[in-house]
């Protein structure tokens, strides 16, 4: 009981001590920065004047160049149009079930989700979403290397001379066979009948997802290890590491129709923009903008280098874009 | 305190006779086991790869086609639902309270720049809770680990993170004080419907009912704060349950003699009783309310989440530790507080303080407070906290030590590897994984009956049925191979260390914060270094799984062998007993208890992080899981993979619950738990 006592002592001390720090901090805080009620004012005059532009909820899929279309739109939107953008990151799947209730207005970037459109686009599905044009961007999916091995062994770059090495490529996880690196599940993959169709001794081994996949690819680069494995441009791994595509049996229209008999490459993919379809009859600035959006590969590069590589903050890396390619954004502002 | 007593089941007699002959009691178990285990082998010599179940990745058989369908049916009816619309209807509430909280707190209330109240408000405000709850040495804690939210540069995730939380905390008490009176107070099916209701919200991984829940709450806030919500509601009821019905007999029936009503007896005498317990498992629901924080950033909650994902997408090791870090230090705050304040109630009612003398200080520290929640509304400076350069120094550091710890131990680490997949992974998924199903079946049906009688047969009965059904046997198998490996390894290194820390106390308080930050930490955060060290890999899958399940194992034999009576370990030391002799002899056989409890949890946090497995390249149930939350038409597959993870991990503990007759999911309430400091 004493020893509480003295604890209620020992506290008012230190409480004091804690009271008389904080009108210090106070004092000297009070010279510097602009005053909160002046910046409110502002905010206020500011928010009179702004358009018509309301608030707009950009979904952000986690991926770095996803992540590049969606900042660059939605910084625009923000100083050029006044709006309020609001993202939120989310996986695809959550992303589409947004648009029907309208917490999600725009997916910048769309791989093909088959199963989606189906359950959303207007022909089959509910119509709570709509395809919204390109974004200019070519999706390229393939099987790659790193490029030390492409560069001592530059046979690997041939799917024929795949057999000859795979013992090469076994590990721990691959049973005695060459080791295929599959990818993150949210992906198309038709390994495992390619490489049954194409009769080689490979065993495909699910990377699992994104950053597993890069790790490896990125270890196997540095240690000099084989690998081969699913990956995609653009992705910002590519301004780190440049990834050799191994050469497949060229695609040909329908060769994928079968997802048991594929023994083709992958088809390039163009990636397009999804918006809710109520969001999109409204109609106003902002669906100008993320209508008439369309970039290139190289583009997209350069902004994803800047998150990833350099560090920087989306916003800041867009913004930072915008600055250096203003006639293309004017073009999109019309 | 004493290391509960473990009793030998006594094997029924067996009249209805399973598979094996019924263990006689001649032959230990051990025998019979080993028995089993060679038939079992001789057979798989005949027959290995023959009905094995393995499926195609894509393919979905028709249990899992419906599933699939099921979903689809409730997402295609919304509009008209009216389930989903009262539903909505919550999840709207909840969105707008914690959006009033983040205006107060965490983000611009617009037009103003800044939140109603800045950063050093909020801190003098918490840190004046801290001190009238729980006295002034928790304050400090307080104090400072709000100071490091925003030192660190993450002040309005960290500010989210605790809304989220405090939101989601207080429904499970809401709802979950009730449940845990009916669970404290019920028959014994009343207690045995809720226990598996229970146990199935533990063990379900939360990925496969994450895109259910925001077709029912919707997006962001109001996920993050269901998904936590059904994380953080079975401790509160089984621990809070477990103090209602362990008040004591005698004292019920003194009072009930003065004739009260039942009312009365639950208000006055069973839950004032049970206070200190039911604030444990409030302590435990906040813990596990904190470890869904990253899960919730994949639906966009918000929080301490959303940074640690966004440092994953690129690769960013550094990024991600330093918000893992914080949500470590916002879980040992808020563990000590919540600790410190039941006790320091405590020693209040007991009439130990001099109320004039805490009246005082905390008017005048109440007043400093409100000042300074004034000054944080009126300066910049006291209201967004300064940047520094602590976050990004940190972030640095961690990722240059990351780089040179793997480019040393690269090798090391691959040949650690090599090794425990070829020694004991894979003969073991040889014999799990290609033997016929219904050899495995049989077997693990033998294994039950010998450990665990019937009462160890029942309920493996019906887990296998269910697993076979659902059509993933196969992957099954292949995810109960990782998770026994990683059990032993955790078993291994909880006896080596759990002994050491139990003997000597300086190693204990060193490794402590250790175990801490290892239960904490989301494993978000170290999947990187880990995949750098192994690779994807089952392996990979089994040290992230070890890394998460050993501490508590860990602290569980400590806390055994620290049970064992000194005049035991005193008395073999006078017969001359060698260290060796003495740990092995003495202190572990009578940790025994200890010891099976350690395994029974060990193994069940391994099972929970079969999914995180799954995305480091350990395939089966995990990668099966990952697939249905990525790909809406496998979701019914994913589904499958989550109920036949929670089939796997109900079957294993009741098998060695009968085996051991003791102790079921959550661990023994009346003992000091694993996230609580040693002795003070």
């Amino acid at each position: 009981m004493r020893n509480t006592r003295n604890g209620w002592k020992r506290g008012a001390g230190l409480a004091a001590a804690a009271a008389c720090a904080t009108l210090v901090l106070g004092a000297c805080g009070s010279d510097s920065g602009g005053s909160i009620a002046d910046q409110t004012k502002e905010n206020e005059s500011k928010a009179a004047e702004a358009g018509d532009c309301g608030e707009v909820n950009m979904a952000v899929n986690p991926w770095v160049g996803y992540e590049a279309d969606a900042y660059v739109v939605g910084t625009l939107m923000e100083t050029e149009l006044g709006c309020k953008v609001n993202y939120k990151e989310l996986k695809e799947d959550v992303s589409w079930q947004g648009f029907g209730t309208g917490e999600v207005d725009v997916v910048m970037e769309d791989w093909g989700h088959p199963d989606l459109e189906k359950k959303f686009f207007a022909e089959k599905g509910d119509g709570s979403a709509e395809p919204f044009g390109e974004t200019g961007n070519i999706g390229i999916i393939g099987w790659y290397v790193p490029p030390w091995l492409a560069e001592e062994h530059p046979e690997v770059l041939d799917y024929k001379n795949l057999n000859a090495m795979a013992k090469d490529f076994a590990t721990s996880e691959s049973g005695g066979k060459g080791q295929f690196l599959g990818a993150d599940p949210s992906y198309v993959q038709f390994d495992e009948s390619i490489i049954s169709n194409l009769g080689l001794d490979f065993k495909v081994v699910f990377s699992g997802s994104e950053a597993a996949s890069i790790t490896a690819f990125q270890q196997a680069e540095e240690k000099k290890e084989f690998l081969i494995g699913y990956f995609y441009e653009p992705q910002w791994l590519f301004a780190d590491i440049d990834l050799q595509r191994v050469k497949l049996p060229e695609y040909t229209d329908g060769c994928q129709d079968d997802p048991a008999k594929v023994d083709c490459d992958y088809p390039e993919t163009t990636l397009q923009k999804v918006v809710s379809t109520s969001w999109a009859d409204k109609g106003g600035s902002a669906v100008d903008l993320v209508k008439a959006f369309t970039w290139t590969n190289d583009d997209q590069n350069v902004v994803a280098k800047y998150i990833s590589e350099d560090g920087m903050k989306p916003a800041d890396a867009a913004a930072k874009w915008i600055d250096e390619n203003q006639d293309k954004v004017d073009a999109w502002l019309g | 305190m004493s290391a509960p007593t473990l009793e030998r089941p006594t094997p029924s007699a067996g009249a209805e006779a399973p598979p094996p002959p019924p263990p006689r009691r001649s032959l230990p178990r051990w025998a019979w086991a080993l028995v089993i285990l060679g038939v079992w082998i001789v057979v798989w010599a005949f027959t290995k790869g023959q009905d094995t179940l393995e499926v195609p990745i894509r393919v979905q058989n028709d249990v899992q086609q419906s599933l699939t369908d099921f979903r689809n049916a409730v997402l295609a009816s919304r509009d008209t639902n009216p389930i989903v619309q009262f539903t909505y209807q919550i999840g709207s509430w909840f969105v707008s309270v914690v959006d009033w909280f983040q205006r107060l707190i965490s983000i611009p209330d617009l037009p103003r720049p800044v939140p109603q109240i800045g950063w050093l408000g909020v801190t003098a405000i918490a840190t004046w809770v801290g001190l009238a709850v729980a006295g002034w040495r928790i304050s400090i804690l307080v104090g400072a680990s709000f100071v490091s939210f925003g030192l660190f540069g993450y002040w309005s995730d960290s500010m989210d993170l605790l809304i989220v939380t405090f939101v989601a905390v207080a429904v499970t008490v809401l709802i979950g004080l009730p449940l845990a009176v009916y669970y404290g107070t019920a028959g014994r099916t009343g207690t045995a419907v809720l226990t598996t209701i229970l146990d199935l919200m533990q063990t379900m991984p939360t990925f496969v009912y994450l895109s259910p829940i925001v077709l029912f709450f919707g997006i962001g806030a109001s996920a993050a704060v269901v998904c936590t919500l059904i994380y953080a509601l079975p401790p509160i009821i089984r621990v809070a349950g477990y103090g209602i019905r362990n008040v004591s007999s005698t004292t019920i029936e003194a009072t009930d003699s003065s004739g009260q009503t039942r009312w009365q007896r639950l208000t006055k005498v069973q839950l004032p009783m049970a206070r200190a317990t039911i604030v444990v498992g409030l302590n435990q629901s906040i813990m596990a309310a904190l470890s869904m924080a990253t899960i919730a950033a994949y639906v966009d909650g918000p929080g301490l989440g959303q940074p640690v994902l966004q440092a994953l997408i690129r690769n960013d090791v550094g990024g991600a530790f330093v918000p893992g870090m914080l949500i470590v230090v916002m879980a040992v705050m808020l563990d000590r507080t919540t600790t410190a304040a039941s006790e320091a109630s405590e020693k209040a009612a007991r009439g130990g303080v001099d109320l004039r003398l805490r009246r005082i200080v905390l008017a005048v520290t109440g007043v400093a407070a409100l000042v300074a929640v004034y000054l944080s509304r009126q300066q910049f400076r006291l209201a967004e906290f300064p940047e520094t350069s602590w976050g990004p120094n940190l972030a640095d550091a961690v990722d240059s030590f990351f780089t040179w710890f793997t480019d040393t131990f690269y090798g090391l680490t691959q040949a650690l590897k090599d090794f425990v997949s070829s020694v004991l992974l894979n003969p073991l998924q040889e014999l799990l994984a290609e033997s016929p199903w219904w050899l495995v079946a049989a077997a693990i049906l033998a294994l039950a009956f010998v450990f665990g009688g019937v009462r160890g047969v029942a309920p493996a009965v019906v887990c296998l049925a269910g697993i076979r059904y659902l059509g993933l046997w196969h992957n099954a198998m292949l995810t109960l191979t990782m998770v026994l490996v990683a059990t032993i390894l955790v078993m291994a290194l909880a006896v080596v260390f759990g002994v050491w820390m139990a003997r000597r106390r300086a190693v204990d308080i060193a490794l402590r914060p250790f175990l801490d930050a290892g239960q904490t930490i989301p494993p978000f955060v170290y999947l990187i270094p880990v995949l750098a060290l192994f690779g994807p890999s089952r392996f990979t899958a089994i040290f992230a799984g070890v890394v998460y399940a050993a501490p508590a194992a860990i602290k569980l034999v400590a806390d055994g062998v620290k049970g064992v009576s000194p005049s035991t370990v005193e008395a073999s030391r006078s017969t001359g007993a060698t260290t060796w002799q003495e740990i092995t002899k003495v202190q572990l056989p009578m940790a025994r208890g200890s010891l099976v409890l350690a395994a029974n949890q060990g193994l069940l946090y391994v099972l929970s992080m079969v999914v995180i497995g799954g995305l480091v390249g350990a395939q089966a149930l995990g990668y099966d899981v990952v697939l249905g939350t990525s790909r809406s038409e496998d979701w019914g597959k994913g589904a499958a993979a989550g109920i036949t993870i929670v089939l796997l991990g109900v079957m294993l503990d009741r098998i060695m619950r009968a085996s051991a007759r003791e102790t079921p999911l959550t661990h023994d309430p009346g003992k000091r738990q694993w996230w609580r400091p040693a002795a003070t």
